[in-house]
């Protein structure tokens, strides 16, 4: 069978790329970016790092066109159901709502204060007794 | 079956190896149909995930002081310890697949019980960290405890934290059952450069939950470290 066969070299090299990810992924998360860029960038750490695993250690790099197809279809539908499910819930009450936000929390405060009451408060079925 | 057919059938198995089943040409055809079947359970596998780090999204988005109290709860060390733990734990599994290709077959054995090694270490590491959060009454339910007005939103994310650990915990265990298998088939020397299709094929599933705790870690353990609101 003719199985594309890496060389060790290269599974370290990996293996290598990826701790450094770890240590990138710990360090930024101590880093107070503007604008909560923190999540995007965690977000975007991760995305490298299972990019490299899928490439290599998974030999989706070395692939028929068929299982390369199929791998992006599964990412191409899971970024459809996130997207399209924020685009919505990021944009509620944009152009309604008194405060320009919503309960979707398009103004993200920090403080551990509760917040201006929403106009629709999700999962308030859940407030202490 | 009359005796003529099952004899040569029989002599027909003699022509070719043993794992190739009839209808497929070749072991080649074999192996890219097998491991295309593996991609497809995990694109189901990715979808189920997906839906669950969705929730987790829209709630982080809906309630971020919870959020961040609650991942401070979680303890960066162990969670570090276990990502790195996993990160290993793919490069002897890749190392494992690789053995197999090039026929080394004493090395596929060792490779998989080091890939097993690993997987048992983190969870252990779980089940101690799990352990604490019973004890610190940190478990959603009837007796979940935490203070401070944010104590209803924070248990949203427990709830979340033990969905999705729990999930992967059960993914963890089942990929340990299914590498004792190929272990064990590989140490009967079941495998070689012709066909190593089992191995490879637990290799992806093996990555795949490693790739899920690539995510899993960022998301629960470093929602917001730089603010320490307490």
């Amino acid at each position: 069978m003719s199985g594309h066969i890496s060389p060790t070299s290269t599974y370290f090299a990996i293996f290598g790329a990826l701790m450094v990810g770890t240590a990138l992924t710990v360090a930024a998360a101590f880093i107070d970016f503007p604008a909560q860029l923190n999540f995007p960038i965690a977000l975007a750490i991760a995305v490298t790092k299972a990019t490299l695993v899928v490439l290599f250690f998974m030999h989706v790099k070395y692939g028929s066109k068929l299982t390369k197809l199929i791998v992006g279809t599964a990412f191409f539908f899971l970024g459809i159901m996130l997207t399209l499910t924020l685009t919505d819930y990021l944009s509620r009450g944009w152009f309604t709502a008194a405060t320009r936000s919503t309960s979707a929390g398009a103004i993200i405060s920090l403080s551990p204060q509760p917040q201006p009451a929403p106009l629709a408060e999700p999962g308030q079925n859940t407030s202490p007794k | 079956m009359p005796n003529g057919t099952v004899a040569a059938h029989d002599e027909h198995h003699g022509e070719h190896h043993p794992a190739l089943q009839h209808h497929f040409q070749d072991l080649e055809q074999q192996h890219e149909a097998s491991t295309l079947g593996m991609w497809l359970f995990l694109v189901t596998e990715v979808m189920f995930f997906g839906g669950l780090i969705l929730a987790y999204t829209l709630y982080r988005i809906w309630y971020p002081v919870a959020w961040a109290l609650g991942s401070e709860e979680l303890n960066i060390y162990l969670g570090g310890f276990n990502t790195a733990v996993l990160i290993a734990s793919s490069l002897t599994m890749a190392l494992a697949v690789r053995s197999a290709q090039t026929g080394a077959q004493k090395a596929t054995v060792r490779w998989l019980l080091i890939t097993m090694a690993f997987g048992l270490t983190f969870l252990v590491v779980k089940f101690f960290e799990y352990k604490e959060k019973f004890e610190l009454n940190h478990v959603p339910g009837p007796n979940f405890h935490f203070e401070g007005a944010e104590s209803p939103h924070v248990q949203i994310f427990f709830s979340l934290y033990f969905a999705l650990t729990g999930v992967h915990a059960l993914h963890m265990i089942i990929g340990f059952g299914l590498l004792s298998v190929i272990a064990t088939m590989a140490s009967r020397k079941r495998f070689s450069p012709e066909w190593y299709t089992p191995v490879e094929l637990a290799g992806l599933y093996w990555h795949f939950v490693d790739i899920v705790w690539i995510f899993l870690f960022p998301l629960l353990y470093l929602v917001d470290r730089s603010h320490h609101i307490v």
